[in-house]
């Protein structure tokens, strides 16, 4: 496993796009070759050197390639997005689109993640110790595919719309979460240790919501079902199960109709 | 004797009315007096007789004094703050004719700028719900001939677009709906009793912020599933109620305003609206519309649409569009720092922005270019007044329908004033000297 270590040397006065950042681009590359690797502020093309003192090489192929970011990099957008193997760490905070439709790898940030972490990722893991922004694990506009792969897990809080268009995958955040969460979700699993504020499960066809803590207001388009114990990520306990939307469209499968299941812990 | 200009068009909200009349002085440089207007657009065509009226460019010195300046140096500023940008934001276009519009489009394409227009606070999370899931619409003029059921969902057309009702929505008898109001249900969702909702048939006063659970509940309702008693402050009664007004007309439209798009849940409102919709074209034709504001922001979002795919947010910095709401959106770029000029065009960020980006612009090079005084003009470092598009040039103008009308040109502008068109077009020309293309 080779590791390219990246140390912020200066802070972008606008914010920089760094799609090259990610193992898929620096395998097989020297030093020298990463840090002539584009980025861009706005309509201007600079080298990731110019922001960046690279040590280390690329190994052989992606999965062999660890990129750790030794700083804060709160302005530089797009680490690790479309990545399909081995991995990066975050040492501080990172802007937009960290692992957007990363399809495999692992995405460690240790500070906060900014909005679109996870958009449309169908595989991989992404953990952020601290706070998430919005739409984590969305999808992007008009897609009808948000995550669709992979575990997002998120130490603080996270943002609003959280989920969006779901069809796979898990996304858990020990904090509690703002307004809409899994909204148009069709499958894949949500877990709130922490509290919801309102449209939780909004227009929801199929999937899981589990919140641990309380929801301030809830969607009135689900039912009470039944109370069941379970043991959800660790932790056990009795849950109000709740199905919904029931204003929306569900499939129905071997004769039975599918609902979006909510689950309250007590 | 004065000269009477008819079937001119109002360039003011997005109803774009067409049948008024404007008398004009003998010698077609003055407007004596507006009729058929309601008293905002008549203001618009008076007040470009304004005697206070700026007729030259002014710059901003460091004293804080303006100084007058040609045309020329406007232009010259202009080109060189966007030339030598890394990232220029050129926000506005609602307040302008798709010509402009479109030579806009080439400045942005050459200086790799953001383009975001006003929808971006008003009506783009409409825009970003269409592209989630679609959206069943029709014109005003099928509304004045066939609605029946008619949904005035966060939005106050009695004072916001005054003859909306008139023309197209409540009191007209069309071919059919001979019997004018007395033939239409009218519902009006507001969590404040406005002039619109004292004229409605069931008035839903929603709290706050509970729209999104409500659009559920109806839902909920004509599929004839449980309610909890109360949903947003409405009773469940009230609720099956509405559907089944709903559900039974013959034609059905749902209007709705900023009071959704904006408040909690934004683009989500209206995605759940547009399913409400759906629901209804089980049972009966039913459409939804949103009330556009400025008269052609409509047609910024068409021409952008046309040219590179996406109605505003539109960012052209890498030389191909890119758009992503949150983030390519002028406020989110102003608050976060990412844009290093701002280019205003037809519109007034400093009164409807949040005062934080107002800060930013002040804080960056910035040209407004607006006929008016207003608080941008007050906040930027270049003024360009302009023709009144629809006053004193003509121009495409899209309605809220999508339907697009040419605006007339009643009087000359002052002398030596260009059209946004034609300043846009030297800015094109110069910034091409700039950059040696």
């Amino acid at each position: 496993m080779a590791t390219v270590t990246l140390t912020p040397t200066k802070v972008p006065d606008l914010r920089l796009e760094a799609d090259n950042i990610k193992p898929d681009v620096f395998a097989g590359k020297k030093a020298a070759e990463i840090a002539d690797l584009h980025v861009f502020i706005g309509n201007t093309q600079y080298t990731l050197g110019e922001f960046f003192k690279v040590a280390g090489e690329g190994g052989t192929s992606a999965a062999e390639t660890t990129i750790v970011i030794d700083g804060d990099v709160s302005r530089v957008k797009y680490i690790g997005m479309k990545m399909t193997e081995g991995s990066i760490l975050v040492k501080g905070n990172a802007d937009m689109y960290v692992g957007a439709w990363m399809e495999g790898g692992t995405i460690t940030v240790n500070g906060d993640a900014d909005a679109f972490a996870g958009m449309g990722m169908t595989g991989g893991e992404i953990n952020v110790a601290g706070n998430a922004g919005n739409y984590l694990g969305a999808a992007y506009r008009g897609d009808w595919r948000g995550m669709q792969g992979g575990v997002i897990r998120v130490g603080g809080n996270a943002g609003s719309d959280i989920g969006t268009f779901m069809r796979g995958g898990e996304i858990i955040v020990n904090g509690n979460v703002d307004v809409h969460v899994g909204t148009h979700q069709e499958g894949g699993t949500i877990i709130v240790k922490g509290d919801a504020k309102s449209k939780v499960g909004g227009q929801m066809v199929e999937g899981e919501i589990y919140v641990f803590g309380d929801i301030e207001v809830m969607m009135p388009g689900f039912q009470h079902v039944e109370d069941a114990d379970l043991e959800v990520d660790g932790v056990s306990g009795r849950f109000a199960c709740y199905k919904g939307d029931m204003g929306e469209r569900h499939p129905r499968r071997k004769g039975e109709t599918v609902y979006g299941k909510l689950y309250l812990k007590y | 004797m004065a000269k009477m200009v008819t079937d001119v068009i109002c360039p003011f909200c997005g109803t774009l009315c067409d049948d008024l009349e404007v008398s004009v002085s003998d010698d077609g440089t003055k407007i004596l007096d507006v009729y058929n207007a309601c008293a905002i657009g008549a203001e618009k065509f008076l007040h470009s007789q304004a005697k206070d009226r700026v007729t030259r460019p002014r710059m901003k010195q460091e004293d804080g004094s303006w100084k007058e300046v040609t045309y020329d140096e406007a232009i010259e500023y202009t080109a060189k703050m966007l030339a030598d940008a890394r990232k220029p934001l050129m926000y506005g276009w609602s307040s302008t004719n798709c010509e402009a519009q479109a030579v806009g489009t080439e400045l942005g394409e050459m200086v790799g700028a953001v383009m975001d227009n006003t929808a971006t606070v008003c009506h783009g999370s409409t825009l970003i719900a269409v592209q989630d899931v679609g959206v069943p619409s029709c014109t005003l003029g099928e509304i004045l001939n066939r609605a029946d059921r008619i949904v005035f969902w966060g939005c106050n057309p009695a004072h916001a677009h005054p003859r909306h009702m008139s023309r197209y929505s409540i009191f007209p008898r069309g071919f059919f709906t001979g019997k004018g109001a007395k033939g239409r249900k009218m519902v009006v969702v507001d969590p404040r009793v406005t002039d619109t909702a004292k004229t409605a048939d069931i008035h839903m006063q929603v709290e706050q912020g509970r729209d999104f659970e409500l659009l559920t509940a109806l839902r909920v309702a004509f599929k004839g599933e449980w309610l909890p008693d109360f949903v947003g402050g409405i009773p469940k009664k009230t609720i099956y109620e509405v559907a089944d007004v709903m559900k039974s007309g013959r034609f059905g439209i749902i209007f709705f305003g900023m009071g959704v798009t904006q408040s909690l849940s934004k683009n989500h409102n209206i995605d759940q609206a547009i399913c409400v919709t759906r629901d209804l074209n089980e049972y009966t034709k039913f459409n939804i519309m949103p009330m556009r504001g400025h008269y052609n922001v409509t047609g910024s979002g068409e021409v952008w649409g046309w040219l590179h795919g996406f109605p505003y947010a539109l960012d052209l910095s890498r030389g191909f569009a890119r758009y992503n709401p949150g983030d390519t959106t002028s406020n989110d770029l102003l608050m976060r720092d990412e844009v290093d000029s701002v280019f205003v065009i037809g519109s007034d960020p400093g009164a409807h922005f949040p005062n934080s980006s107002v800060k930013k612009i002040w804080d960056l090079p910035c040209v407004c270019m607006d006929p008016h005084l207003t608080p941008t003009t007050a906040v930027c470092k270049l003024h360009v007044p302009v023709a009144f598009v629809g006053v004193e040039t003509g121009g495409c103008a899209y309605r809220m329908d999508n339907v697009p009308i040419e605006c007339r040109k009643v009087v000359d502008p002052p002398e030596g004033m260009p059209t946004d068109l034609e300043f846009l077009e030297r800015v094109v020309a110069r910034v091409k000297e700039l950059k040696g293309a």
